[in-house]
């Protein structure tokens, strides 16, 4: 099975004090510390565990420029055979739509059973997955927790849906499948394996090789916007409880319930 | 009576019978052995042979003086006792031989009266052998001490009997033989009085001659026959260490506080080109981990003292010995072929039972065969971060090390922000200060911990000390990336911090961190000499340059906690102590576990993020034991003993009873200023 993984360098959340910069419209790069979008990460690993069952091989691709080549590498030293890096000038200031464009352009220019990516980016709005989906006219699932591959060119996949209950799908090949965390536990990147990698040439595709039409990416192309970015202002704080030992918990099971966090 | 090579034995002469039974048996376990040492040909290299006077000493101190064996009274007594006996029967045991197969003296090197002091000496060795192994059986059927386990009860049984057996045949052989010459009238041989022989003498004083000469040669065929079968089954169990101890303790491990190195030989640079790495087969370990699981004796001192044990992680030190010695002796079978390959982790240990260890050190401790279990768990640990299978609480802090340089994933420039107020300079390269204080990640981020870094810096202002951090330029020691199996990224921690401490031209360095102190005093090389603040203390103290004033309450009751890398792992015992004891009016108790044999609180470094399933917190343990030894104020050294213990004492319900504090932060909260401080 041959398997694409569309992969995404983001600002890494747990490892930044995020600050907005001095404009007020985006936050301030300069000290970030990039790794790959966790989710990504989930998918790829899903990637990996179906081609070790089935055999075939798994592609990395993301958008992107010289700088988000580091995330390709990483999940290269992950066990992913192959990576592209779709990068462009004309790409610069692209939506989602945009995004989903570029990877339209190179999914059709290989041979690919499926199409995964992350549920959604953490610095992004979970958009590109189902646009690229209709623009291949790929059936679609979102949020999924499980594959199983089935006889003849079908997948069973398993979905959680709000509240903890699960769903299961059956969707016909090549589909693209947004992938949720939890669906496994992806495995460490060590040194070592980043080392390793570090020498394997990673091809770079323009506009031109992706048969991309300039007028359908880039900023000029995008139909949405950032009009602001803002912190918002932090709330009353926590909610202290007070009293005996019984009486906290008691108060604390009555909260978690109304608030759904225990059935 | 005819001598033994003479006797007939059915239709055989003595001669003939014990010359094939010897030869028999001593091929039998040269063929055994061979075996034995054929997965050791496999393994993978290590390095020695260095040092051969280090080495003897260590013969000399744990095989010959048998040192930590007292270390449990009653079973170290027996078990030296019983080593005594043995090295002075190994030469009656060699003239036994002998005489199945010649009647000229075996030893004439002990003949006159030399030989009748060896005589008597041995006679009371085989009598006390004897009574030690029913000594030992008693323990093992009624007194069952909880660290036998309760596999192994029968094993232990029937090599005790073998061992009792061989000692009771000598003394009937010696006995029949002295006995029948009395009625023979030749001149009475003296035989230790109250020894076996001499019983066994007086018993049979009475006995018809024909009667002693075949219980006579029928001892001696016992004897023979049960001593080969011992040497030849011993390969097969615990008892092998009879034979592969001496080998174990010589090439034992040297060098406190480090770790072995991927593979010796191969530098860091050529690390990467390396087709795996770490312990993944059994064959990846070294020669010498594979002699260490035949020497293990299985006496569970080292789960006996293990914290990770004693908290019901699913760690056992002991089974991870006898765990890969089963798998050696099915996979490398005497009879048959050899079946190798096969993964270590989800055959014989999970991955959970390897990342259980904090790598305290306390079975290695107390091992008095000198096993080495950190090594172990570190190479395997390698295996598994080469194979990507690292916990999930894990990868977080593993990956902030490499992109931070801190496990918390804060911001490099913020790592001196604890040090603002307090007049502590940022070294830049300028080769001005004497000393340079190493402060380490979790005191430079940590909100609580940061306290400790204060009190540190201004105990290091009231000595006098010309010093600097290095600030945002210094990363994690990488101390425990190398224990946690992450090698390269230890690697390229130390190669940046060392360049940074070299820059900083200073002459020594000083951390308050016993985990920093381990790394730069072991790991590092190259690096100038390391003190922790515990040292620098008692030194001034010792010298006058710092007092203290009393304790403002005189109740409090201190007990001193030992940090694994502080005492274990560096000796550094008495120097905490001698400062605690030179504050005016300071009660102090010890913990009965203690020193040496100090109780982990639960590790540090990556340690705090790994989560383990266990019925109860490592420190809540120790909160308790320095309970119960009546303090009510436990003092650490350690950033990482304060995080665990400050839990442990909220997890255990103890607020208000238990209150920890780091030696740091007290010496400072009662050093006397104004002083003469020396400056």
């Amino acid at each position: 099975m041959e398997i694409l993984v569309c992969v995404k360098r983001v600002p890494d959340t747990s490892e930044n004090e995020i600050e907005i910069n001095a404009e007020g419209n985006d936050i301030e790069r300069d000290d970030l510390v990039y790794s790959i979008n966790e989710p990504d990460n989930y998918a790829v690993e899903e990637a990996l565990r179906m081609v070790e069952r089935a055999g075939g091989i798994v592609t990395v691709a993301t958008v992107g420029g010289e700088d988000d080549e580091e995330v390709l590498r990483r999940e290269m030293a992950m066990g992913a055979k192959q990576a592209a890096l779709l990068s462009d000038e004309s790409f610069d200031g692209s939506d989602a739509r945009g995004i989903a464009t570029v990877l339209k352009g190179f999914v059709q220019k290989g041979k690919y059973d499926l199409v995964l990516t992350g549920v959604q980016a953490e610095d992004g709005g979970a958009q590109v997955g189902g646009m690229l989906a209709a623009m291949l006219d790929y059936p679609f699932a979102s949020l999924v927790t499980g594959i199983e591959a089935l006889d003849g060119r079908k997948l069973k996949i398993t979905r959680e849906i709000e509240g903890g209950n699960k769903e299961i799908y059956e969707i016909d090949l090549p589909c693209v499948l947004s992938i949720q965390t939890g669906i496994n536990e992806p495995r460490y990147v060590g040194m070592r394996g980043i080392r390793q990698v570090a020498s394997v040439p990673i091809s770079a595709l323009g506009a031109a090789d992706l048969g991309v039409e300039d007028g359908a990416v880039g900023a000029a192309a995008a139909r949405v916007k950032r009009l602001d970015y803002f912190v918002p202002p932090a709330g009353k704080g926590a909610e202290m409880l007070s009293g005996g030992r019984a009486e906290i918990i008691d108060r604390l099971i009555e909260l978690l319930k109304a608030r759904g966090g225990l059935q | 009576m005819e001598s033994i090579a003479e006797a007939n034995y059915w239709f055989l002469s003595g001669r003939v019978l014990f010359l094939i039974l010897h030869l028999l048996g001593v091929a039998c376990f040269a063929y055994i052995v061979a075996r034995r040492l054929a997965p050791l040909v496999r393994a993978q290299s290590d390095f020695r042979f260095d040092r051969p006077c280090a080495r003897l000493g260590k013969v000399l101190q744990f095989w010959l003086a048998q040192w930590r064996h007292p270390r449990y009274r009653t079973a170290g007594i027996l078990h030296i006792l019983i080593f005594a006996g043995f090295l002075i029967l190994f030469s009656r045991a060699m003239s036994l031989l002998w005489l199945g197969v010649s009647d000229a003296a075996a030893t004439p090197w002990f003949s006159g009266s030399a030989g009748r002091i060896y005589d008597i000496i041995r006679d009371y060795a085989t009598t006390i052998v004897f009574l030690c192994m029913i000594a030992a059986a008693a323990r093992r059927l009624f007194f069952r001490p909880a660290r036998y386990g309760k596999n192994g009860t029968a094993d232990a049984i029937f090599l005790l009997a073998l061992i009792a057996i061989l000692m009771a045949a000598d003394s009937l052989f010696e006995g029949t033989a002295a006995a029948a010459h009395t009625r023979q009238g030749q001149p009475p041989e003296f035989l230790a009085a109250l020894s076996m022989p001499w019983l066994v003498k007086h018993a049979l004083a009475a006995a018809p001659l024909p009667a002693l000469a075949n219980l006579h040669w029928s001892a001696y065929l016992l004897h023979e026959v049960t001593f080969f079968f011992l040497l030849c089954y011993r390969p097969f169990g615990i008892q092998f260490h009879v034979e592969t101890s001496l080998f174990s303790i010589y090439f034992a491990k040297l060098d406190r506080g480090t770790v072995k190195p991927v593979r010796w030989g191969v530098s860091g640079q050529r690390l990467d080109q390396l087709p795996s790495f770490g312990v993944k087969t059994f064959e990846d370990f070294t020669w010498k981990h594979m002699l260490d699981f035949y020497s293990c004796a299985d006496c569970g001192r080292c789960s006996d003292q293990c914290p990770a044990r004693a908290v019901g992680r699913p760690l056992s030190p002991r089974m991870l010995t006898i765990k890969a010695r089963d798998y050696c002796f099915t996979h490398y079978p005497v009879l048959g072929a050899s079946r190798n390959g096969r993964p270590l982790i989800g055959g014989i240990y999970s991955e959970d039972e390897i990342w259980s260890c904090t790598t305290c050190g306390a079975c290695e401790a107390e091992c008095p065969l000198l096993i080495e279990y950190i090594d172990k768990i570190v190479d395997l640990r390698r295996g598994l971060v080469d194979a990507g299978r690292v916990p999930q609480s894990l990868q977080k802090p593993l990956k902030a090390l490499e992109s931070r340089g801190n496990p918390y994933g804060k911001v490099a420039k913020k790592r001196g922000d604890w040090a603002k107020g307090c007049g502590v300079r940022v070294l830049d390269g300028k080769p001005d200060a004497d000393t340079l204080y190493f402060v380490d990640s979790i005191t430079s981020y940590d909100e609580r911990i940061q306290a400790i870094g204060q009190a540190t810096a201004k105990i290091l202002h009231h000595t006098g000390e010309n010093f600097g951090i290095l600030g945002a330029v210094e990363k994690d020691s990488g101390h425990e990336a190398r224990r946690f199996g992450e090698e390269l990224l230890f690697l390229a921690l130390r190669d940046h911090n060392a360049k940074a401490i070299r820059s900083a031209g200073v002459r020594r360095v000083v951390t308050a961190d016993p985990h920093a102190f381990n790394a730069l005093r072991h790991d590092y090389g190259d690096v100038p000499p390391v003190e922790h603040i515990s040292q620098v203390l008692a030194r001034e103290s010792k010298a006058g340059r710092i007092r203290f004033h009393p304790v403002d309450d005189s109740r409090d009751v201190y007990t001193y906690h030992d940090p694994c890398y502080l005492g274990r792992h560096n000796q550094v015992f008495d120097e905490p102590r001698e400062v605690l004891d030179a504050i005016p009016g300071l009660r102090r108790v010890e913990m009965s576990r203690s020193r040496d044999r100090s109780f982990c609180c639960g590790g540090g470094g990556l340690a705090l993020f790994y989560e383990s399933k266990e019925e109860e917190r490592m420190g809540v343990q120790r909160v308790r034991m320095a309970a119960e030894a009546g303090a009510n104020v436990m003092v650490t050294a350690c950033p990482f003993c304060m995080v665990n213990i400050e839990d442990a004492i909220k997890v255990a319900g103890m607020e208000g009873k238990m209150t920890v504090i780091d030696l740091a932060e007290l010496a400072d909260r009662q050093l006397a200023r104004g002083s003469p401080a020396g400056i």
